[in-house]
């Protein structure tokens, strides 16, 4: 029986609605972020997931020091404590160091090249989630297995992961497998944003913006985006071999059965290494602009800056045996790693100097970010140094391993990079929320931290010196390390302190910062030609350049910056 | 807390006091000071800029090389920095009004700092390739004494190929210089399971042991005492304790080790070492240990022929005496959380017995 169908005369259409944009819907907000594909809304997810996870593994190191704080301390289990530093460095490096990386690559690369977005807005979501949950998947282990007292089936093998501790000989259950099964989904994660970036730099440049005329933050974002495409692969494949090795036999590095446990050295650190200047690549971004902004000189050899930068990159991709100067290498590749690893001193002391120079002559504001980026000069040079140290392979091999190495790459990672880092949230923080920061809040963090960080980590080159191994859960007390462990222990607190005042910072500055304007500390770059916080099309009208610093042109119509470059 | 207050002291503090107060009594050092005292001096602190062997004392020299031009780069990098940051200074807020002159670089100021970086790392390559050379690649000796350390998890197995001796976590060497005779160290490396490390920073820097290769290192040590060291490389759960001692020893007196590791332990005597001897073969201690001369021959654990001449227990986690051994049988996790040594839940009866056999391994 056919029935009638009556058309209402008046029947409209309704509007189309937006995922998200519902009225009336509640989780507007969550629709709001899973769907979006915005690289501003992206870019800021990138450091809202690091920071949760930089929370995360900070706990796992505070947990660490507690337990060496005394010797024989009975505070964690063997077995949690080398849970808690693989869990720590894991997520430091995969979880925190490149998310940061690629969310303030994805929220300035844009505005700074004149773009409306990134090249493949949905690769980039994508990327997003991906990293989002391989960090949860691996977080995951914890609840595995025996329970919830940490003894789940944490990773333990260590971020490096030396087999054949990873066989299935060594360790037992799911642990190992969570691990390689999380950065395999990372790597996915990383390449897509890489190849994003790198496409959205070379094809998306607003017209004028020659290479040539990219800020130092883009080119190094740049460089960032090609050692990920070089450099992750070999760790994936690395993930692959070990899965193999594990599940059906493959025995790459399975030593009971005739595989190799240099080998896997060899393909770790041919990944670990490039990673290394991956990781330091936004503190060279960030500071570059800081500190001519905040000296208000441009940047001092902007081409040399450019070529040191490319330089490290080349160069880091021949270092990696410099973690193995004990695995007992011929003395002739030993010499080789010594000599390309210092090498790379040469250009990085370069930039040093350029940023000196770029100060010298300025007129100094001390502003949060320059404060920050002005901490990092002083630790970056501590920790060059004591990187040139490590390269004399004789020397190293008394401080390979050692509590030197951890001061060493935590001057690098957090004297280095999360100073610039946190240098780089308050100088962008008025263009992302319209607020200013709080200046005096800022200094406390600022001084705090300084302080807690230096008073945890000096002590422990003077531990390396005394022969302290990294890695041990605990110590006997008559070896001369009581003291200093102690002093590094509540360098922590001082440090903790200093990471509240930062979280309190940014909420109070969030609700009740004063209104930034568009370009509130006196920039050049274009991200400051916009609103702040930048509409979703980042620019209504299409900039044209025509020089390194598109505002000092429009600010200084009499003096323009193209006729000096 | 009384830990955490007595830790605010350096370790040395409470012998410096003394010493300084016994100076002050004459004769009083010269008392102190009689000909080499019986116990051999336990060098705790491993210094590594205070060597007492070979490879160690070359290390010195491109260390200090490379950290006098550090401290020299610090020293001039920080004072330009605070000299800019204070000459630059805002002078209140009407300085601010007016840019400062811009300076976009300078080729000559920029090659000057490439070049003088370029020399200094050119000079620091050519030494460190030369002392590389020297280290790793000096000669063995014939008369070198030949040592084949294999690493456990978490535990060192000592063979003395030549004197056919096996012992475990402590190597007896003869110190190098003496009567106008040298004699070297040769340390051979290898793993039974996972990489390990062997460091001893007063002797020599770090060789990995790694399982399937044959690694070299050499020591010639010139003081005599107990050096400590430890694994170096991660190696699971009891990494922290997986310790190791260098004793080094007057020829004679390491000659007389070696008579006494070379002849198989004395029957016991006393009836509980008897009972404990019974006790040790019939459970399962036999499956991993061995005891020259005896049924007891597993090689999964430590040798343990002489084990009552060692001076600690479980790879240095304690010393080795009556009370902790027994301790350490009861309840090897106690020291020793995830070792490989079984709780076996031994009777008080037989933790008597067996503490006074292994005791007779001397």
């Amino acid at each position: 029986m056919a029935q009638e169908i009556a058309i209402d005369a008046n029947y409209r259409m309704p509007e189309p609605v937006r995922v998200g944009e519902e009225t009336g819907s509640s989780t507007a907000w969550i629709q709001n972020l899973i769907f979006t594909v915005d690289h501003k809304k992206l870019g800021l997810m990138y450091i809202g997931a690091a920071l949760l996870f930089f929370a995360i593994a900070g706990v796992l190191a505070a947990l660490m020091r507690i337990q060496l704080a005394f010797p024989d301390n009975r505070f964690l289990s063997p077995d949690v404590f080398n849970e808690s530093f693989t869990m720590h460095g894991t997520t430091m490096v995969f979880l925190v160091g490149m998310p940061l990386a690629f969310g303030f690559a994805n929220y300035l690369v844009p505005l700074m090249i004149g773009a409306r977005d990134m090249a493949f807005p949905r690769l980039n979501a994508f990327g997003f989630w991906v990293f989002f949950f391989s960090g949860l998947f691996l977080y995951f282990s914890y609840f595995g297995a025996p329970g919830l007292y940490a003894a789940g089936s944490a990773p333990d093998v260590g971020w490096f992961a030396y087999s054949p501790l990873t066989m299935k000989a060594f360790s037992r259950g799911h642990s190992t497998d969570y691990w390689t099964l999380s950065l395999m989904l990372g790597g996915i994660a990383s390449i897509a944003t890489a190849v994003n970036i790198l496409v959205t730099i070379v094809c998306m440049r607003c017209p004028g913006m020659t290479l040539g005329r990219m800020p130092i933050f883009v080119w190094c974002m740049l460089v960032l985006a090609f050692l990920v495409i070089l450099a992750v692969p070999c760790l994936s494949a690395c993930q692959i071999m070990i899965t193999l090795d594990r599940y059906i036999g493959a025995k790459f590095f399975d030593t009971q059965a005739g595989g190799d446990a240099v080998l896997w050295q060899h393909f770790f650190w041919i990944f670990g290494h490039p990673e290394v200047y991956i990781l330091v690549m936004p503190a060279f971004a960030i500071t570059s602009e800081i500190i001519p902004v905040f000296s208000r000189k441009p940047i001092f050899g902007y081409p040399m800056m450019v070529a040191a930068v490319v330089a490290i990159a080349f160069l880091s991709l021949g270092v990696w045996a410099h973690h193995m100067f004990c695995v007992g290498m011929i003395s002739l590749a030993n010499a080789f790693f010594v000599t390309s690893t210092l090498l790379i001193a040469i250009p990085t002391g370069l930039k040093i100097f350029n940023w000196l120079a770029t100060l010298y002559g300025g007129k100094l504001r001390y502003e949060l970010p320059l404060v920050f980026c002005l901490g990092f000069l002083f630790q970056f040079l501590v920790s060059g140094l004591t990187g040139v140290m490590l390269a004399v392979a004789p020397f190293d091999w008394q401080l390979s391993d050692s509590y030197f190495v951890v001061a060493h790459f935590h001057y690098v990672l957090i004297g280095g990079l999360l100073f610039t880092i946190f240098g780089g949230i308050y100088y962008w923080f008025p263009k992302a929320f319209g607020k200013m920061p709080d200046h005096k809040l800022g200094m406390w963090h600022f001084w705090l931290f300084a302080i807690g960080f230096n008073l945890t980590f000096m002590p422990q080159h003077f531990l390396g010196f005394l022969g302290m191994p990294r890695r041990i859960y605990t110590y006997q007390s008559d070896r001369g390390w009581d003291e200093l462990n102690l002093i590094s222990t509540i360098g922590v607190l001082f440090q903790a302190v200093g990471i509240l005042f930062f979280a309190y910072n940014l909420l109070y500055s969030w609700f009740r910062g004063r209104k930034a304007g568009d370009d509130p500390w006196d920039a050049w770059t274009l991200e400051w030609a916009t609103t702040s916080p930048p509409a979703d099309y980042n620019f209504s009208k299409t900039p044209v350049v025509k020089s390194r610093r598109p505002l000092w042109d429009a600010k200084h119509p009499d003096d323009p910056d193209w006729a000096h470059e | 807390m009384v830990r955490a207050v007595r830790s605010l002291f350096p370790q040395w503090s409470v012998p410096a006091f003394f010493a300084m107060a016994l100076s002050f009594v004459p004769g009083a050092a010269w008392a102190a000071d009689p000909a080499p005292t019986p116990t051999p001096q336990v060098h705790k602190i491993a210094d590594m800029f205070q060597p007492l062997s070979k490879p160690a004392e070359l290390i010195l020299e491109p260390s200090h090389l490379v950290l006098l031009i550090s401290l020299a780069i610090f020293l001039v990098v920080v004072g330009v920095l605070v000299y800019v940051l204070f000459k630059f200074r805002p002078h209140g807020p009407a300085d601010l009004l007016v840019e400062p002159p811009q300076i976009y670089g300078s080729y000559n100021i920029e090659m000057a700092w490439t070049v003088i970086p370029c020399l200094i790392v050119f000079v620091l390559i050519l030494v460190t390739t030369r002392s590389i050379v020297e280290i790793q690649d000096a000669k063995i000796e014939e008369d070198a004494l030949t040592i084949r350390l294999v690493g456990h998890q978490w535990w060192w197995e000592i063979h003395y190929p030549e004197l056919g001796i096996v012992t475990a976590n402590e190597i007896h060497v003869p110190v190098s210089e003496r009567n106008g005779k040298r004699r070297q160290t040769h340390i051979i490396l290898e793993s039974a399971d996972v990489i390990h490390s062997f460091w001893v920073p007063q002797l020599a820097g770090k060789t990995d042991l790694v399982p399937n290769r044959v690694n070299h290192t050499w020591i010639e040590p010139f003081k005599t005492g107990i050096f400590l060291g430890n694994c170096a490389e991660y190696c699971g759960t009891q990494h922290a304790n997986m310790l190791l001692r260098v004793i080094v020893q007057e020829p004679e007196d390491f000659e007389k080790w070696v008579a006494n590791q070379k002849q198989p332990p004395a029957e016991p005597r006393a009836e509980l070492a008897v009972q404990g001897r019974k006790d040790f073969y019939a459970l399962a201690c036999i499956n991993c240990h061995m005891v020259n001369g005896t049924m007891a021959e597993g090689v999964f654990g430590p040798d343990l022929t002489k084990f009552a001449v060692r001076q600690t227990l479980g790879a240095g986690v304690a010393p080795n005496t009556p009370e902790h051994l027994r301790k350490w049988l009861h309840d090897p996790d106690h020291y020793k959380e995830g070792s490989y040594m079984p709780d076996m839940k031994l009777s008080p009866a037989q933790l008597d017995s067996l503490v006074a056999y292994l005791e007779t391994l001397k």
